[in-house]
């Protein structure tokens, strides 16, 4: 059906600008969406702190002082705050577009947008205040 | 008030240029005249070489989409008052070969909606005698927004996984698909789970969501999208059960 | 393989999302900032290992890292992929991707398996 350019007949003539690779600059939306995107490398990251503290964890005593005296260090921190504020940026973006894909009917009627966020704004706030108490009481 | 504004037009003609170009034209701004309007004008009484495609003019045909100020738009819907100072951008739908002027080749996509099967798919045909096939109005509403699409094809402007990856079947297919999933009169909905399983199928798709912003019908192709992947997703578990559906 | 795997990685995907959109937060705050800068009183050494130490804690905190490790795999390799252009190195961006997942997962694992 079509030579060269395989999605669409190939005609000399027919103008096809190429996508440049700053694509995602070109507008607020774009470059809000990779922003999004980014933010998995964030989550990435405390995982493998995560990961690390264990590690430190299972070693013993001594390895994890070590280790929450690396994590005071100028450098974790701010890395840590940086991670931290991509990490809220998952969330707000991930609540907002759940109610998208998780389409809950009903008795055959849909359950509006807006309860889907506010529950999930609501096991946000019960699951961060668990995990709080938990680790604060000591 | 201002009496005119400029328009900016980008003009192609394969036999005198290798690139597009713009060309201002200054036309009456008036309150209630639309982007269309200021076209036809410049058609009508500035330059008859213009060639740009429209029809309804009301919103319901899709035929006049183009990139007005960098944005996907319905030219028969976008006011001359909504577009800020002039000059104003014309430019042909993005994403899409260009043919000459502000008009666009929209083979690719028909091919992709051809492909998806939107039509009404049975295993078993019922005979005229045993009567229509009866759809309660709940079950109507389960499609009946994606069912809104008028193939205007602002959301492939729209969407940067089409412009990156151009054999992506692309926002207004599959939500279509979906809209014929979802119909309790349908049975073809693993038919097309199979042709958009392939990679350039709904898993290209990332989510950006620019599709539904740009969706002049409200039809949310990208919420078609995300709930045709759980549906995928929940399928493809049933399928790993000894007794579980195919 | 990635026609009959993809509903699959989207779904861990999608569950990693929802771990890292609603545990996250609260977790990175606490270990990262609040516990290091001494804004809050961090857990000590016995009090934590204890807490460790129940195998549900241990399964919640397997969770917790594997399933936001295969979230960014999954998301950071369709980032390579569409944002940089990658397209010739589908293959090998997938495997790092889904690769280091699958390594930071088995460690976590493995590290609490083993905990004394």
């Amino acid at each position: 059906m079509s030579a060269g350019v395989g999605y669409t007949p190939y005609h000399p003539r027919w103008y096809r600008r190429r996508v440049s690779v700053w694509w995602w600059m070109e507008s607020r939306s774009y470059t809000g969406f990779v922003l999004r995107e980014i933010s998995s490398v964030a989550v990435a990251f405390f995982a493998v702190v995560l990961i690390a503290l264990l590690r430190a964890l299972a070693r013993g005593p001594e390895a994890y002082a070590r280790f929450a005296a690396a994590l005071a260090s100028p450098l974790m921190l701010a890395a840590s705050l940086v991670a931290f504020l991509f990490v809220l940026f998952h969330a707000v973006t991930w609540f907002h577009l759940a109610p998208t894909a998780m389409v809950v009917r009903v008795r055959g009627k849909r359950v509006p947008d807006a309860v889907i966020l506010s529950s999930n704004y609501l096991a946000w706030i019960v699951l961060t205040a668990a995990v709080a108490f938990i680790l604060l009481r000591g | 008030m201002r009496q005119t504004v400029g328009v900016s037009v980008a003009r192609y003609r394969p036999e005198q240029e290798a690139e597009p170009v713009f060309q201002d034209y200054e036309v009456p701004f008036r309150k209630d005249w639309v982007v269309l309007d200021a076209l036809n004008y410049i058609k009508d009484r500035l330059d008859g070489s213009l060639s740009f495609r429209w029809s309804c003019r009301m919103g319901v045909c899709g035929s006049c989409g183009m990139m007005v100020n960098g944005q996907p738009k319905l030219t028969c819907a976008a006011f001359l008052s909504d577009q800020g100072e002039g000059p104003i951008r014309v430019e042909p739908l993005r994403f899409f070969p260009v043919i000459r002027d502000l008009v666009v080749d929209i083979t690719d996509f028909m091919r992709k909606l051809k492909k998806v099967k939107p039509w009404i798919v049975r295993e078993t045909e019922k005979p005229v005698a045993e009567g229509e096939y009866l759809q309660t109005p709940d079950q109507l509403d389960a499609y009946k927004q994606f069912s809104m699409c008028i193939n205007c094809l602002l959301c492939y402007s729209a969407c940067p996984i089409y412009g990156l990856e151009p054999t992506f079947v692309g926002p207004a297919a599959i939500a279509l698909a979906q809209r014929y999933n979802m119909d309790s009169r349908d049975q073809g909905a693993r038919e097309r789970l199979e042709i958009l399983s392939h990679k350039d199928g709904m898993w290209e798709c990332t989510f950006v969501g620019e599709c539904t912003k740009a969706c002049p019908k409200h039809v949310d192709p990208a919420g078609a999208i995300q709930q045709y992947k759980l549906a995928s997703a929940a399928h493809w578990f049933k399928t790993l059960l000894p007794l579980g559906s195919r | 393989m990635a026609r009959p795997l993809t509903p699959f990685l989207w779904t861990l995907f999608s569950a990693g999302g929802t771990v890292a959109a609603l545990l996250y937060p609260v977790h990175l705050f606490l270990t990262g900032l609040a516990f290091p800068a001494g804004w809050l009183p961090a857990p000590g050494y016995s009090a934590l290992h204890g807490l460790v130490m129940h195998s549900l804690v241990r399964l919640y905190l397997f969770v917790l890292v594997s399933l936001p490790l295969f979230h960014w795999a999954h998301r950071f390799r369709y980032t390579l992929y569409d944002g940089l252009q990658l397209k010739h190195l589908t293959a090998l961006i997938a495997v790092l991707c889904y690769g280091t997942a699958f390594i930071g997962s088995a460690t976590a694992g493995y590290t609490l398996w083993t905990m004394r």
